[in-house]
């Protein structure tokens, strides 16, 4: 049965109350002005008051205009139509394409019980090496790209999508540039991946709260997918942007803010959507990559900094490079020790050993004469920086271990590494060229 | 009997409103019906007819207008044999059983027995009739994993009963009784395997508390010969995000030397758990040799999972440590995090509308973490045995600041800080708890002299490395330069270990005293270098040959060899005057 109010109370910003009996908590109601009809969700019931959060915003909503409850929560289509098709974030149709009806799943479904999770064990191979090599990406890994205005990180998620051997991508777009969402656009075209693909885009000119919905109906399709067996790559761009919503709609609605404004329940917030990030016993699995841009380049902000505790493991974005330095995440070190026996020993040593020549720069700076030693460090982080870090590199796993090798060799005798004799032996290029 | 019954007024996220008609109590469960769906809630504050709840599941779809019942219990768990080896959610759930019945996910408004009712243990009586006991003393026991899982008379009977009959040895399932007793108002009361508790409320039935004198072993070098932790004390570790807080507990979970361990996921990540799960039964338990998992017990509230949950869940953990203890066993528990667990009050407290403290958490964070932590400790119990809680909580300070409210509270409370460092952790040290910022109130197996001596050297290698960055290494006399070289090299060879190196990730207790003096030699050693780089040169290769000692394992032949190259290479430092 669907009820029809019309006694709009009170209205501000995106949020409308209205007199309604017989609802439910996070049900959704059509709003009928002249501008036409606009969705909302119930977010709050106190007695007849219901708090409805408009997704396109309240402009032109009149205080008689018809309030419709829908019966139910947010829902999304889901079949094999869905796939190489873009929508929006309310989920309708962006790309001329017929509106989808059948299956309807609901968003934001329970919480996976964490017993019957596989733990991720495979790498996902982006033949980038500061990915494969450094921070190895896994199936069913929650990662996010920390990164900051002006760099390059669509472009940086674009690659890994293109080049990860993935069976389905969802991307969710919120507060894009629309150049960005061409760009994405273009790049699934020409590498025919937009076969494989389905796009949920919010961009900069839609309502600030349709972003809200994005990354729940981007998830929501990829768990299903994933259910029926296909290994999905969800890509969230960018989520301070689905923050920011969330922190506008609870100032409205009086919440007390936690920290520089967001909700108390940010961290909650955020949990309950990268955690939709899974392998599944006898079927597919979400992997989640985001991107979170820190403003002002603050890690400390709250929505890095919550994301941070969430995700396993960040890709720092600085200068157009992904930072070697960085989280220890956990799942990095359960696929890296499956690769190949050299694989962690030898980034651990080319990390210290990078980070020992930043320092050396930083003297060199103040101007200290530079010992034997820091001469070598100097020309190592040169080397290291310009055949391991540049973002253009396409090499294979095998192929980037091998050269760090290289490069050690290069630079450094055996005993400077700090690496077990053994691995040494093994591994150590013949003959020991130093100094190249 | 009568229970309490009312409507739904309003809803706000996970936090309803419901008007009652009858008696109702603060921290009351009462459930919510949303058509078929039972949905498990406590009452949090009471004004007037008006009850408000925290709803331990997912609102949406509730109705103004629903049905609410009260049960006149608070929130409980249930104490008995069964409770090893499971892991349950933060209501004590089995997760198990609810993935067997309900598939991939956890489902709404869905309860299992929290123990197996069917499963029949084997009782042996060991108090007599006519004896009487009080609230905690043993009936009898029955066999758990490794373990005597002793059976007591509930803690919650008030003063002393007369056993009037006593079941014969046996097989019996939790739901036959054990046990007939009778108090002196002539009251009897059927006692069985199992009994329910009040998470909120600590276990009192003990004679006394003792002073945490004891060190736990973790076999985690920095931790156990400098900032030690007692059986029955509290420690936290604060640290930034990927600073390795997680990994530091699982180390510990594996390999503390204790008899129980209790790992309280709260609101962090479900694959950790995951790992837990999966990799536990496969280790061995390094005091008992049994698999790892038969003494471990999961609560697991991940961050996704309900947040009133996740409030409880640490409540739960602590209380199931307690009622181990009470068998005269040494119990750990290791919640993580604590701060998702502050953050659940805050949530609470922000919906609540109550007057916020600093950044927004309610003005009782400090009395409520602080009683959380009281709840360790050891003591002598009433058969003169003496068991022991040991609390280890990790803090997600935002921001990796160490100057946030929970992270202060903590450290007014516990015995010992690890702090962690993410300069550290970038720099791929492990464990990154900075040596220098740490600090314990307890004695671990180093003596006191002898630790002072060492971080004493430590903080003066440091004072070096400052002054180098500012002096360069050309202004830096060679004096001061060995220093800082011994102070590096300890800081890589012994405060260092590699967690995933077989050997190196746990050392015991003897090895980390041989290996102290080993590494003492080479710190109290008076080097003779004319120049900077040949000293370095010595230590690159002493570096290298300690490497090579931490993960070689513990066999004298195997030992040995290392232990003269790295002598050797002293003697070459000790001797060198105007060699290379």
């Amino acid at each position: 049965m669907k009820a029809k109010f019309n006694r709009i109370q009170k209205i501000l910003g995106n949020v409308v109350m209205v007199r309604a009996e017989g609802v439910s908590y996070g049900e959704l109601a059509l709003i009928r002005s002249k501008e036409g009809e606009s969705l909302s969700e119930v977010i709050r019931i106190e007695k007849e008051e219901v708090s409805l959060q408009v997704f396109a915003g309240s402009a032109g909503i009149g205080t008689h205009d018809e309030v419709e409850f829908l019966g139910s929560g947010m829902k999304v289509p889901f079949s094999a139509h869905l796939v190489g098709r873009i929508f929006d974030g309310k989920g309708t149709p962006r790309d001329g394409g017929p509106a989808l009806t059948d299956q309807l799943i609901e968003v934001g479904g329970p919480c996976l019980n964490p017993v019957t999770r596989l733990l991720p064990s495979k790498m996902i191979h982006t033949h980038i090496p500061m990915i494969d090599l450094f921070n190895s990406l896994v199936e069913a890994q929650k990662i996010s790209i920390f990164s900051s205005s002006g760099e390059p990180h669509n472009e940086v998620m674009a690659r890994i999508a293109l080049q990860a051997e993935v069976d389905l991508i969802v991307l969710g777009g919120m507060g894009l540039r629309y150049d960005d969402y061409l760009f994405f656009k273009e790049q699934l075209e020409e590498s025919g991946a937009l076969s494989r693909s389905i796009l949920f885009i919010h961009t900069a000119q839609n309502p600030v709260v349709e972003a809200l919905k994005v990354p729940d109906l981007c998830l929501a399709v990829a768990e299903n997918f994933a259910l029926q067996g296909k290994r999905v790559l969800c890509l969230l761009t960018d989520m301070t942007n689905f923050c920011d919503a969330l922190k506008e709609v609870s100032i409205i609605m009086e919440q007390i803010p936690a920290n520089r404004g967001y909700p108390g329940d940010l961290y909650s917030q955020l949990a309950k959507r990268y955690e939709k990030a899974a392998a599944f016993d006898g079927a597919g699995s979400v992997t989640l990559l985001s991107v979170t841009t820190m403003p002002g380049g603050d890690v400390t902000h709250p929505v890095p900094d919550n994301t941070g505790y969430i995700t396993e493991g960040q890709y720092y974005l600085n200068k157009g490079r992904i930072e070697p330095f960085g989280s220890l995440s956990r799942l990095k070190q359960l696929v890296n020790k499956h690769t190949r026996q050299d694989h962690r020993a030898i980034m651990d040593v080319m990390i210290q050993l990078y980070a020992k020549s930043q320092e050396t720069m930083e003297k060199r700076s103040m101007g200290f004469r530079m010992s034997e030693w820091d001469q070598r460090l100097l020309a190592y982080g040169e080397a290291f920086e310009a055949e391991l870090m540049s973002l253009k590199l396409d090499l294979t796993l095998e192929k980037a271990l091998d050269h760090s090798w290289a490069l050690l060799a290069r630079f450094f005798n055996q005993e400077e590494t700090g690496l077990q004799s053994e691995l040494v032996q093994r591994f150590w290029p013949m003959p020991a060229a130093k100094q190249g | 009997m009568n229970q309490t019954q009312g409507r739904v007024t309003g809803i706000n996220a996970n936090l309803v409103k419901v008007e009652f008609a009858g008696a109702v109590r603060q921290n009351e469960i009462a459930y919510l019906h949303q058509g078929k769906n039972r949905l498990k809630s406590e009452v949090i504050r009471i004004q007037g007819n008006q009850a408000e709840m925290q709803v331990f599941e997912d609102t949406r779809g509730l109705q103004v207008g629903d049905r609410a019942s009260f049960t006149g219990e608070l929130l409980s768990v249930e104490l008995g044999p069964g409770l090893l080896g499971q892991i349950f959610d933060g209501l004590q759930n089995p997760l198990e059983v609810l993935a067997a019945k309900k598939g991939l996910f956890t489902p709404k408004g869905f309860e299992v027995p929290k123990l197996d009712q069917k499963k029949r243990w084997d009782y042996t009586p060991v108090a007599e009739m006519g004896q009487r006991l009080k609230g905690g003393q043993a009936l009898g026991a029955v066999p758990e994993m490794a373990f005597v899982h002793q059976i007591f008379v509930p803690y919650s009977w008030q003063g002393a009963w007369e056993l009037v009959w006593v079941a014969r040895a046996g097989a019996y399932s939790l739901k036959e009784p054990i046990a007939r007793l009778k108090n002196s108002q002539g009251q009897e009361r059927e006692a069985f395997l199992s009994f329910s508790w009040p998470v909120k409320r600590p276990i009192q039935a003990f004679k006394q508390r003792l002073r945490p004198t004891e060190p736990m072993i973790t076999q985690i070098r920095l931790i156990d010969c400098f900032f030690p932790v007692a059986k029955g004390g509290t420690y936290c570790i604060p640290g930034p995000f990927g600073a390795g807080k997680t990994v530091l507990q699982q180390l510990t979970s594996r390999y503390a030397g204790v008899d129980v361990v209790l790992i309280a996921a709260c609101g962090e990540r479900a694959n950790e758990v995951v790992e837990t799960i999966k990799e536990f039964p496969l280790l061995k338990d390094p005091k008992r040799g049994t698999s790892l998992m038969e003494r471990t017990i999961i609560i697991c509230n991940t961050s996704s999972m309900p947040v009133a949950a996740r409030e409880s869940s640490v409540y739960t953990a602590v209380t199931l440590a307690e009622h181990y203890r009470q068998m005269g066993l040494d119990v750990l528990l290791l919640a993580d995090s604590t701060s998702r667990w502050a953050q659940a009050l805050r949530e609470r407290s922000g919906r609540l509308e109550e007057i916020p403290g600093e950044e927004a958490f309610p003005a009782y964070l400090e009395s409520v973490i602080a009683a959380f932590y009281e709840r360790a400790g050891r003591v002598e119990l009433e058969n003169d045995q003496t068991g022991s809680v040991t609390i280890g909580g990790t803090v997600s300070p935002a921001g990796g600041n160490f100057e946030e409210p929970v992270t202060k509270a903590t450290l007014k409370v516990v015995g010992a800080f690890h702090a962690l460092s993410r300069e550290r952790s970038d720099a791929r040290k492990f464990p990154a708890i900075h040596p220098l910022e740490s600090w314990t109130r307890y004695q671990g197996i180093l003596p006191g002299s002898e630790r002072e001596e060492i971080l004493s050297l430590l903080r003066r290698a440091q004072v070096v490395e400052e002054m180098m960055k500012v002096v360069g290494e050309e202004g830096t006399s060679l004096e001061d330069f060995i220093l800082y070289l011994k102070g590096e090299f300890f800081e890589q060879v012994f405060l260092q270990q590699n967690a995933f190196d077989l050997v190196d990730a746990a050392t015991s207790q003897e090895r980390q005293i041989y290996g102290i003096q080993l590494a003492q030699e080479v710190l109290q050693a008076k080097f003779a270098f004319q120049t900077k780089d040949p000293a370095r040169s010595l230590f690159h290769r002493l570096r290298q040959a300690f490497v090579d000692y931490n993960s070689t394992p513990w066999e004298k032949e195997k030992i040995e060899p290392l232990v003269e190259r790295i002598g050797g290479l002293i003697d070459e430092g000790v001797g060198n005057e105007g060699e290379i």
